[in-house]
């Protein structure tokens, strides 16, 4: 099910946001079109990105896939854990999966889906 | 959903098992049924069902059609006895690969080609065009085919038909599989072990299903194209349109061993493959295997040595076997030893393999 309290965008990437720091991954969903996850490709720390900017990527056993960053700001840690355990995004999307955490610009959220908006972008 | 002339016999077993679906070839057909790595490990480890009706068969009849098939492909249709099975290539006058093939002899004037689903139609044309008057082609247009392929393939195989004696490796033979007329060859794209059974398709979803059922206990899944990629590549089988096209000829793909030069009349392209190694092969193929936990080669990624490309990867993935990403490259010659360090650009940045003789998977 859609975890409620995350937001969401239409890459189908999901947010948690603890004041100004921002975690990221992808929705069961996405984790569930790619099937199994062999590599991530992970960004470096302090870098800095905008909104809608390819971040990171996964690779499935037939393609990659970019991940987009859903707001701006600067990278501050990465989910090392996925260097050995890629398949963590499919196991665990939404915990263990996580990919990266970044310090926000800003703390609007007004860009990105709620539950129940990512829901009927799934569901159409 | 595509038009229902795309569907093998077997869709709607494959539907009700819940199977992710997608076009091949023209076919409409699963790609995975739980998860591809857990589908590939059934096959290394136990066995996997896999359907391959896609696949064209085409029957050839007549008092010449070894002769004829001797001239058509690249190996030795006539030195096949009856119940034997050979790999084989059609070549364009060029020496490029039009199709590989498996050719069965069921007969001593009949025998089964299997070709590959995406080129069926092209193969037909083309076996059109230079059939004698005499010979005679039928195509199965619905046949039903599969295959179980995995080290306990053969063992329960044996097992479920009461020690019926199974053809030995490259074999084919007429036999009953859960009282199912079957044509049954040891042969198979896998790596492993195990057979390729054609039946009426009237039968294949309930043997299918059957195989299945009976199977489940000793570990048997039904396995998809995804994990099928994966299985032929680690065992460095090549794949039409990737590592086989009719701009590589067999010569550059590295096998020498289904040319048969020496036949009565020379087959379609032999001089042009003549006149290639005489000049010097300027290609060849080997295997990679990445150095580092990279993401996986692909098709037509450079490979670079010494500051320059020195080829492309044709065939490339992520291997759970060696926990790599692998491939097979075309590469120029004079071709790097086995053991050289190769950079594989993967998006604009090289990763460094190690090239290998192929195959990199055998099985023990």
């Amino acid at each position: 099910m859609i975890p409620e309290q995350l937001h969401y965008t239409e890459t189908h990437e999901w947010v948690r946001l603890d004041q100004d720091v921002a975690t990221v991954g992808v929705t069961d969903h996405a984790q569930n079109e790619l099937s199994d996850v062999v590599f991530v490709g992970l960004p470096e720390v302090g870098r800095v990105v905008r909104s809608r900017e390819a971040v990171a990527v996964l690779e499935s056993v037939k393609a990659a896939s970019d991940i987009y960053a859903p707001l701006s700001g600067e990278i501050i840690e990465v989910n090392s854990a996925l260097t050995e355990h890629p398949e963590l995004i499919n196991q665990s999307p939404y915990e263990k999966g996580w990919i990266f955490k970044l310090r926000v610009e800003s703390q609007d959220l007004n860009g990105l889906l709620d539950a129940s908006g990512y829901s009927a972008r799934i569901n159409p | 959903m595509p038009a229902s002339s795309c569907h093998t016999i077997l869709a709607p077993v494959h539907q009700s098992l819940g199977a992710r679906m997608v076009e091949f070839g023209g076919w409409w057909m699963p790609v995975q049924y739980t998860s591809i790595l857990e589908e590939h490990q059934a096959v290394r480890e136990a066995m996997g069902l896999f359907d391959i009706s896609h696949m064209g068969q085409i029957t050839v009849r007549g008092e010449k059609a070894a002769a004829w098939l001797d001239q058509l492909l690249t190996n030795r249709a006539s030195a096949l006895a009856v119940g034997g099975g050979q790999y084989s290539l059609m070549l364009n006058e060029a020496g490029g690969v039009l199709d590989d093939l498996l050719v069965y002899r069921r007969a001593d004037q009949e025998f089964f080609l299997v070709v590959n689903a995406a080129r069926r139609d092209d193969d037909l044309q083309w076996m059109r065009s230079h059939l004698p008057e005499t010979l005679s082609l039928f195509i199965h247009d619905d046949g039903a085919a599969m295959a179980l392929q995995g080290p306990l393939a053969i063992p329960w195989l044996d097992e479920i038909c009461h020690r019926t004696s199974l053809p030995s490796r490259n074999q084919i033979r007429s036999m009953k599989i859960l009282d199912l007329p079957c044509w049954v060859a040891r042969t198979g794209y896998t790596g492993e072990d195990g057979v390729e059974i054609f039946c009426d398709p009237s039968h294949a979803p309930a043997l299918f299903q059957e195989v299945l059922r009976l199977g489940h206990d000793r570990g048997l899944k039904p396995c998809g194209l995804g994990a099928r990629d994966i299985l032929r590549l680690e065992a460095c089988l090549p794949l039409y349109g990737q590592d086989l096209s009719p701009d590589i000829t067999p010569l550059e793909a590295g096998l020498h061993r289904f040319i048969a030069w020496d036949k009565p009349t020379s087959f379609i392209g032999q001089n042009a493959l003549l006149a290639l190694r005489e000049k010097g092969v300027p290609r060849g193929s080997m295997a990679l295997m990445m150095l580092e936990r990279t993401a996986p080669p692909r098709p037509h990624y450079p490979v670079w040595m010494d500051g320059e490309v020195i080829g492309e990867v044709t065939s490339g993935g992520y291997s759970p076997t060696f926990g790599q990403g692998i491939g097979m490259a075309l590469l120029r010659h004079p071709l790097p030893p086995p053991g050289s360090t190769v950079f594989i650009e993967i998006r604009g940045t090289k990763f460094p393999a190690r090239l290998h003789p192929k195959p990199l998977y055998k099985r023990t």
